[in-house]
């Protein structure tokens, strides 16, 4: 499944001229964004201005109404003329891994099997190898215990994990990160975003929404602020959190700190 | 009031017994079973986003579910054979009623089944890059099927009790049965009752079966 390798610093992911329209009103507005191969680009903002519906631009569950966007080797322009087939973008999600606010495991399927289906019935995967695969992820995330429990016994923490150990287990070129903590209990917040951390310790690219500004400043490569569809200001974790330039995020980050 | 019951008379005539209660249970699974594949078919195309194909399928379901099932069976029986212009025989035409009754009761209670899987699992299903068709065989189907078991269920309890509507165009069911009996007998009372209980026999155990399947918590 995985193409050509490239090169360590290579952009990853390259966004340009993205818009997403619903009827007349425009979620997002033209936005670019480079993320080069294993870095973490932030996305924070407002609620409602645009980020999620951005985020999910990417591996196409909403329909980019314009602009163009490459994924590794996978080249993709949107607009008129401009129509993929449902198996071309099964392919192109299939190399996208997308982790939920609200988790949506397979609520009929174990832990292991949750972790276990996309290798097996999307990309044929044998199932010994895809058990062993999905054995190894769920104890990376901390949960080889809980393998063999359905998603309604685990607790938020341990459901977002095992999200992420089944997004993983297709081997993405990206993750896509949908304010994954934002759903959790407090005290549940500190071992997803460990799981997290350890990520971009290991080189994972991601593009994670958030609104966790001190675990941005911490692990983030790269952070944009979007408001009302726009990318306003990116740069360094540093540069954006410490020495915000526009009005509207410093606005947005006094009201982080109250 | 002096009426002296005797249910002696309800056993004068076994072998009409017999042979209703074999066309009752005849017509209920064949008809149950027809109307099962093509509420199948109907809520696939209904779900389905052809809009030229679902919007007649809608007004068969609306119309169906929206008109006494008596005078569907009194349609096809004498209505159809006029409007077409074809004898069909009286147990297909008869049949025909309670089938597409059961279809269109189906068709609903499989669209809102599929209907009532929460977004997100078609949302993971496709961000892990399945297919259409995957995504309903692996993930919103085993979920949805769960669901729509019980409704399914009441629905047959229903089309077995509604077979006896058959009676009013001379099919000889259990219901057609009783009533030669009573015009032979005078003896109402005794036959109702005793065909409350054939029905109650055969019914009680699948309204078991789905209260059953509604306290399975696997899900």
């Amino acid at each position: 499944m995985m193409s050509e390798p490239l090169a360590a610093d290579a952009v990853m992911v390259e966004v340009k001229d993205l818009t997403k329209s619903y009827g007349n009103v425009e979620a997002v507005k033209g936005v670019s964004l480079l993320v080069r191969r294993g870095e973490a680009q932030f996305v924070i903002g407002p609620s409602g201005c645009g980020k999620s519906t951005f985020l999910r631009c990417i591996n196409l569950l909403e329909e980019p109404s314009s602009g163009s966007m490459r994924v590794g080797e996978t080249a993709i322009e949107f607009g008129r003329g401009h129509r993929m087939s449902a198996r071309e973008q099964a392919r192109f999600r299939s190399n996208v891994g997308m982790v939920f606010q609200q988790f949506h495991l397979f609520p009929h399927m174990t832990a292991l099997q949750n972790v276990m289906e996309g290798p097996v019935t999307v990309k044929r995967v044998a199932r010994a190898q895809a058990r062993h695969q999905a054995e190894a992820l769920l104890a990376k995330v901390g949960l080889a215990d809980k393998r063999d429990v359905y998603p309604r016994h685990l607790s938020g923490g341990q459901a977002q994990r095992v999200a992420i150990a089944r997004a993983l287990a297709m081997q993405p070129r990206v993750m896509l990160l949908d304010e994954v903590t934002s759903a959790l209990d407090p005290e549940l917040v500190g071992e997803v975003l460990e799981v997290i951390r350890q990520l971009t310790f290991e080189g994972m690219t991601m593009i994670v929404v958030t609104h966790e500004m001190a675990f941005a400043r911490e692990v983030a490569a790269r952070v944009v602020f979007m408001d009302a569809g726009l990318i306003l200001e990116e740069g360094s974790a540093e540069e954006l959190l410490d020495r915000p330039r526009n009005p509207r995020l410093q606005s947005f980050l006094r009201r982080f700190r109250n | 009031m002096e009426y002296s019951w005797d249910f002696s008379i309800v056993f004068l005539r076994p072998g009409n017994w017999a042979r209703g209660f074999a066309v009752t249970m005849v017509y209920a699974v064949a008809t149950t079973v027809a109307g099962l594949v093509l509420g199948l078919v109907c809520g696939m195309v209904m779900l389905s986003r052809h809009t030229i194909l679902a919007s007649p399928i809608h007004g068969y379901v609306q119309f169906f579910r929206s008109t006494p099932l008596l005078i569907q069976i009194v349609w096809f029986y004498y209505a159809l054979p006029v409007v077409i212009g074809l004898n069909i025989p009286a147990w297909l035409a008869a049949g025909l009623g309670l089938t597409l009754y059961m279809g269109a009761f189906s068709a609903e209670i499989f669209r809102a089944g599929i209907m009532s899987i929460d977004k997100g699992q078609w949302q993971a299903a496709r961000a892990l890059g399945m297919m259409p068709v995957q995504m309903m065989r692996r993930i919103i189907l085993p979920q949805a099927t769960r669901r729509m078991v019980p409704p399914f269920v009441n629905q047959s309890v229903l089309q077995l009790k509604n077979t006896s509507l058959l009676s009013v165009v001379a099919v000889p069911d259990l219901m057609y049965t009783g009533t030669l009996l009573v015009s032979e007998t005078f003896r109402p009372l005794e036959i109702y009752t005793a065909l409350a209980v054939f029905y109650f026999i055969i019914l009680y155990p699948l309204q078991r079966l789905a209260k059953l399947l509604e306290q399975r918590d696997d899900v």
